[in-house]
């Protein structure tokens, strides 16, 4: 996996949730800006999917398990999908929170599978 | 003649406006605990199946119970949906307490048995891998559900 990229997912994903659960306490409702830098976070998440599609046939294997990794990425890709379509749905401050929730769990997420691909000795 | 009626009028919207908003900010709060119960609940799933394929000989105790917290988070994500109908009301009551109880044991044996317990599940070492989260949650969705008892009956 590619560090640089990694965090920079992160670093979005951190932003992006910390922007959501102010704006959601300020009592916004979810609008083109939250709802846009989540899916900011899963445009990263789907290039990251290539990116891990690619990077063994590269020559850049993982030393964790990949099965695990794919579980997370997998998890993660549907995350923002199902929090965009909620705050769709409920057009209340409280699905703004709740996509800075996602954010911030996906930065988690994304360093769990950092640390599977390059840390973890299966 | 019709300005001061109008203005009665919305006046009594704003009230009954004013009032939508502070339940629905209650019951929004409510949501955003589903939403954790369920990220909680797709995290425990994608975790135990993992375990399970991989390398169920290794702990088989930790990991069938890793198994069973994810049902259950599942179910409590389900019934707190539900809540307002007097069954799943209960249910809830059930799954969350269940899962009070699963990471206060399983988070003590953890730490005194780590040979059968020490191995990483949701709820080993009261929930630490998940920054606690399973230890808080459960404490946050009891105190919702007291607050959130099915209107019309009262037991």
């Amino acid at each position: 996996m590619i560090l640089w990229f990694t965090l920079t997912q992160i670093a979005v994903a951190c932003a992006a949730g910390l922007f959501c659960v102010v704006a959601g306490l300020a009592g916004r409702r979810p609008s083109d800006w939250t709802v846009g830098s989540l899916l900011l976070v899963e445009l990263l998440l789907i290039a990251q999917v290539i990116v891990a599609i690619i990077a063994p046939l590269a020559g850049n294997p993982p030393t964790g398990d990949l099965l695990e990794f794919w579980v997370y990425l997998i998890s993660a890709v549907l995350l923002p999908i199902g929090g965009t379509a909620w705050a769709l749905l409920d057009r209340t401050r409280w699905s703004t929170v709740i996509l800075g929730v996602i954010g911030l769990s996906l930065a988690i997420m994304l360093w769990r599978m950092q640390a599977i691909w390059t840390l973890q000795v299966a | 003649m019709t300005p001061p009626v109008e203005g009665v009028v919305e006046r009594k919207m704003d009230d009954a406006m004013s009032h939508t908003v502070s339940r629905t900010r209650m019951t929004g709060i409510g949501r955003v605990l589903v939403i954790v119960y369920a990220v909680m609940a797709l995290a425990a799933t994608g975790r135990s199946f993992v375990q399970i394929v991989r390398r169920f000989d290794e702990a088989p105790l930790a990991y069938s119970l890793s198994a069973l917290a994810a049902v259950v988070y599942i179910l409590a994500t389900l019934a707190l949906v539900l809540a307002h109908r007097r069954g799943w009301y209960t249910v809830a009551w059930v799954a969350i307490v269940f899962e009070l109880t699963g990471v206060v044991v399983v988070g003590a044996l953890s730490l005194l048995a780590p040979a059968l317990f020490g191995h990483d599940s949701v709820w080993s070492y009261f929930g630490m891998g998940y920054l606690f989260v399973p230890l808080v949650l459960p404490v946050f969705g009891l105190w919702w559900l007291r607050t959130h008892r099915p209107t019309g009956e009262k037991a």
